[in-house]
């Protein structure tokens, strides 16, 4: 499957073809150039993960060293991820796989027949549906939270609800698109030909071009989960003075500062345990994220 | 006019809406609806618990442009938006330049790169605004040991002064933005021909020369996007400048976002107003951008 949409894997990235006489070299040697430009990338590189690096550092620092001015935890100690439990930080984890499954889901049952029809028929109002979608990829919460608290508030919706609505609408413009391509780039003729063998249009739809178009669907079930995963704003508003229970651990997190103190140890466990699922989905896509983060706006 | 082929069931019509109907409802009920709802509501009275006191007309819009601190919160806006999205495409220019050479390792170095990008903004933030510390932040403990800064002192205050502030939220902006620009452009260097470049260093064109005269105009599409996704991220950001001083002192750091959100707590009539304002701005900033980018040229 080579098409348009289909995201390169991180490999092929490289913009250089070697000439062909080079490319079954042994090895090529190390030269000065490329050495001074590894060490810089790895620089480069360090840099940014390096905040983490300390986020981590600092998890693991007893209550007594916390506020110790000193670079390293004089020993390490893992009582903040034990204790953190007993904060509610449970039932905020519930509230975030919900808030960010349900979006996940909510996404996938809108977007994959929406795509798959947009890239296989051209009806009234498809460019009108196309240019709408589009238009929502620039909005954002942030910028009418007024207009989408008081529009929940109308409605009385339970809050963990209308963060799975407004997470799954505000990403779904992006899974719309990536998939559109991805259904566009699978020839119809593989589902006519299940049809003349009697198949039915669902059942072609289900047996032959779903499998498919799956790498495109997994890319846009994992940003969507992760962009309601770490989505801050609206939770923070809609759940003002809302039990743990209905509160996502972003908000939870947000909470571990007081009005006189910050309890940086939980602060920073909570967070590294909310990174956990990010990093076990990365791992999942990895080498897609680059063709996947930019086939949807750039095509 | 009639055709040949019989009628089919007049329900057929209605079969798109089967398959796109329930996105486009989401698009409305949640995306576009709460515009409507940000419109009608800057025109009213609202309380600060939320009843309706009736209309205000324009008087939100009359208050809010008598905010005294509204003419610093437009100026500091226009500088974070332009000052983060500026050094964020050039620095990501650099970067994926580097990251498309092929040296060794390369891939578990593009991986540290996304971290910015996985972890949420939130996180980010809250970890910058302890490394800031003027007691104990990691930041401040180097500085102070390279004999630089004083632990403790209004020196080592660096989010206690709202230009330092400022500036280290500006930097936490474009550390965050880096991933996705990066990417973006390191994807339009892998679509280059490589026959291209040859033909040119053959022709005994300079690095240079070739970067200006053949990546740039060919990286074009994907700098338009990933400058316009910026701009509206910038324009709209709230958890950096909100974890890291809430924007203060006073309003002194506050963007429109972080001010809209703080008058919302008591004046949410007026809080709509600028909402309406800003999502104005955004709007028009996008299609005038688009227009001056030549976007449809791209797309055609």
């Amino acid at each position: 499957m080579s098409s348009i949409a289909e995201p390169l894997p991180a490999e092929t990235l490289s913009g250089e073809s070697l000439p062909p006489k080079r490319v079954r070299r042994p090895r090529a040697p190390i030269t000065t150039r490329k050495l001074i430009l590894s060490v810089i990338a790895y620089a480069v590189a360090l840099v940014f993960v390096l905040p983490y690096v300390f986020m981590v550092l600092t998890a693991m620092r007893p209550a007594s060293d916390i506020s110790a001015p000193t670079l390293l935890p004089d020993h390490f100690d893992f009582s903040n991820f034990t204790s953190i439990w007993s904060t509610g930080f449970g039932s905020n984890l519930g509230a975030s796989l919900i808030v960010a499954g349900g979006a996940t889901v909510l996404v996938l049952l809108v977007a994959v027949p929406a795509a798959y029809y947009c890239a296989r028929r051209r009806f009234r109002g498809r460019m009108l549906f196309l240019v709408m979608v589009l238009a929502t990829q620039m909005f954002q919460p942030a910028a009418m939270l007024v207009g989408i608290q008081r529009e929940f508030i109308q409605f009385n919706l339970p809050p963990l609800v209308s963060l799975i609505l407004i997470n799954g609408g505000f990403n779904m413009a992006f899974a719309i698109w990536i998939l559109t391509a991805y259904f566009s780039s699978i020839p119809a003729e593989l589902e006519e030909a299940a049809m003349v063998d009697g198949s039915s249009r669902l059942g072609a739809l289900g047996r032959i071009t779903l499998p498919l178009a799956m790498p495109g669907i997994m890319t846009a079930l994992i940003f969507t989960f992760i962009a309601a995963w770490n989505e801050f704003i609206v939770a923070l508003t809609l759940t003002l003075g809302q039990s743990s229970g209905n509160t996502p651990l972003t908000v939870a997190i947000n909470n571990y500062i007081g009005q006189y103190s910050i309890d940086w140890g939980h602060l920073f466990a909570g967070s590294v345990i909310a990174t956990v699922p990010v990093i076990i989905l990365f791992a999942a896509i990895e080498g897609r994220v680059v063709g996947g983060l930019t086939a949807g706006s750039i095509k | 006019m009639s055709t040949n082929v019989p009628r089919a069931n007049p329900l057929r019509r209605f079969t798109p809406l089967l398959w796109v109907g329930p996105a486009a409802a989401l698009i409305i009920g949640v995306v576009i609806w709460p515009v409507v709802v940000m419109a009608t509501t800057s025109t009213l009275n609202i309380s600060p618990d939320g009843f309706n006191l009736g209309s205000a007309g324009l008087g939100n819009y009359r208050e809010l442009f008598q905010e005294i601190a509204l003419p610093g919160v437009l100026m500091r806006t226009a500088v974070w938006v332009v000052g983060v999205v500026v050094v964020t495409m050039v620095v990501s220019l650099l970067l994926a330049q580097l990251f498309n050479q092929a040296f060794p390792g390369r891939r578990v170095a593009r991986w540290a790169l996304i971290a910015p990008w996985g972890a949420s903004v939130m996180m980010t933030s809250l970890i910058f605004r302890w490394a800031l510390n003027a007691q104990n932040g990691v930041v401040n403990v180097i500085l102070h040991d390279l004999g630089l800064v004083n632990l403790g002192t209004d020196q080592a205050d660096w989010l206690g002064r709202p230009v330092a502030a400022f500036v280290w939220m500006m930097a936490v902006a474009v550390f965050v933005s880096l991933p996705f620009s990066t990417y973006a452009i390191l994807a339009g260097l892998q679509t280059m021909d490589s026959a291209v470049y040859e033909a040119a260093r053959v022709d005994g064109a300079s690095p240079w020369r070739i970067y200006r005269s053949i990546t740039l105009p060919l990286l074009r599409p994907a700098l338009i996007v990933a400058t316009l996704i910026n701009v509206i991220n910038v324009f709209n950001s709230f958890p950096i400048i909100w974890e890291m001083t809430r924007g203060g002192p006073g309003y002194s750091t506050s963007t429109t976002t972080t001010f809209m959100f703080i008058l919302k707590q008591s004046y949410i009539g007026e809080s709509a107003a600028l909402s309406v304002i800003n999502f104005a701005i955004v709007v028009i900033v996008a299609l005038v951008f688009l227009k001056v980018a030549k976007w449809k040229d791209q797309v055609d």
